[in-house]
């Protein structure tokens, strides 16, 4: 009998880490970039959005991949989309239960996590073909990328738009408004979303040139 | 690949529907106390706003009692109706019937400056879904005090202005009534209003069918209370 793999093993590990880097699911798979566009003028949402997509993505990975003997292959894909369903259902009901501002802001978007193709892709190409653990790790690593872009381009829309941060006025608090600093609007609407997700791409493709196609 | 006899797709697909069907459910009920409570919370919070109230989720429930003094509802021919909690009313139902039957909720406000507010509620149609809110008017029944609008999925940057306050602050001041002392409500007019005319206020660019929205629900959710604003001023 083969030895049990240890659960962080070095290929485990590589399923949580990959897709934060050279197998991020905005900047190299582009994938998921219609809700990086539309939540991420401020913080807070896009914090709520990316935690909502870990907990729909890992646990919707952990069940399909415990179900992938069951699932019938000619009905997968259905299986697979009522699964993400109940799950962004169930968180939905969540939020408006217990953070009802937010999931007032992020209005239909949760409601779209199902829509959001790094789910459906991860649950087709890796949980029914793995076991749940590593199903797991995928799960978060991949909405962890997804999460960190998402982050990262709310926290240069949120500063540079607003000037704040998680609603608190840094810019007025530095007295960069006295010295004839004016926010741009700009930042605030969608269109900046896709340019900062742009400049991160040319960031990291810059750094990692492995990863610039021809 | 492996595969699957008929009756185990559909022996599948059932079971999965019904325990799915189980979770989502039972999910909704657990927590739907909770959600009904943010929801009039939210209320509230909106009611409030009416009248130049900020409030926030936790205190709005104090605010509130501090505020709103009293809260009753009329009918169409403005007489108070009885054994109804106006915040009860469900403003969803109420548009759908015919004025004679409608159930109107008039919560009044009484401010730090002993000036008494009284807050209608509105419901309508914007161009993708529902927009409502409330309509604060000043104790001549005439002159609006404030309002508070809300919408479910109106266009980001055009017709969800209508919640902003520089679109709100338009109504503040403007009169129902026309100077014959006839209900005209606001009108909403695209282009240029007329700056003498106090029942009408400036639309918003490229929100046409929003603020058309916004205008009739102005126009069918104030109309019913006319008798009742008549009964009061005289």
């Amino acid at each position: 009998m083969k030895d049990r793999e240890p659960l962080f093993s070095s290929k485990n590990m590589k399923l949580l880490t990959n897709p934060l880097n050279e197998d991020n699911p905005i900047t190299v798979q582009v994938l998921g970039i219609c809700s990086a566009l539309a939540i991420t003028a401020k913080l807070e949402p896009a914090i709520v959005m990316s935690f909502s997509v870990l907990a729909v993505l890992s646990v919707s990975n952990v069940v399909i991949s415990m179900l992938r003997n069951l699932i019938p292959p000619r009905i997968r894909i259905i299986v697979q989309l009522t699964v993400i369903a109940a799950m962004v259902i169930l968180v939905d009901q969540f939020l408006k239960a217990y953070a009802y501002d937010v999931s007032k802001q992020l209005s239909v978007f949760v409601g779209l996590i199902i829509t959001n193709c790094i789910i459906m892709g991860r649950l087709e190409a890796f949980a029914m073909t793995n076991k749940p653990w590593p199903a797991f790790l995928d799960g978060v690593g991949n909405a962890a990328g997804y999460g960190v872009i998402l982050v990262l381009v709310a926290f240069f829309r949120e500063l540079f738009g607003s000037g704040e941060l998680f609603g608190f006025p840094i810019f007025e608090k530095i007295g960069l408004y006295n010295i004839g600093y004016e926010n741009n609007g700009m930042m605030i609407l969608p269109p900046m979303a896709l340019m900062v997700v742009g400049i991160i791409i040319w960031v990291q493709r810059s750094r990692k040139r492995e990863l610039i196609e021809d | 690949m492996k595969s699957f006899s008929n009756i185990y797709i559909f022996v599948f697909s059932t079971v999965m529907v019904i325990l799915v069907a189980a979770i989502l459910s039972s999910a909704a009920m657990l927590l739907q106390p909770l959600q009904q409570k943010n929801f009039e919370i939210e209320q509230k919070r909106n009611i409030l706003a009416s009248i130049t109230i900020e409030s926030t989720a936790t205190d709005a429930e104090s605010l509130y009692n501090k505020y709103i003094t009293e809260s009753f509802v009329v009918d169409s021919k403005g007489k108070i109706k009885e054994g109804v909690d106006a915040f009860d009313v469900n403003m969803t139902d109420e548009v759908r019937k015919p004025d004679e039957e409608k159930s109107l909720p008039v919560f009044v406000g009484l401010l730090d400056d002993e000036k008494k507010e009284y807050v209608i509620p509105v419901r309508g149609a914007g161009l993708w879904g529902p927009i409502y809110g409330y309509v604060a008017l000043n104790d001549d029944f005439n002159t609006i005090f404030g309002t508070n609008f809300g919408h479910d999925g109106e266009t980001p940057g055009l017709g969800s202005e209508i919640t902003t306050s520089w679109f709100q602050d338009r109504f503040k001041g403007r009169k129902i009534f026309s100077d014959d002392g006839v209900f005209t409500s606001i009108d909403i007019v695209k282009g240029k209003s007329d700056p003498s005319s106090l029942n009408q206020v400036d639309g918003i660019t490229g929100s046409t069918l929003t603020t058309n929205g916004l205008d009739n629900m102005l126009k069918d959710c104030l109309k019913p209370y006319e008798a009742y604003f008549k009964n009061q001023m005289n």
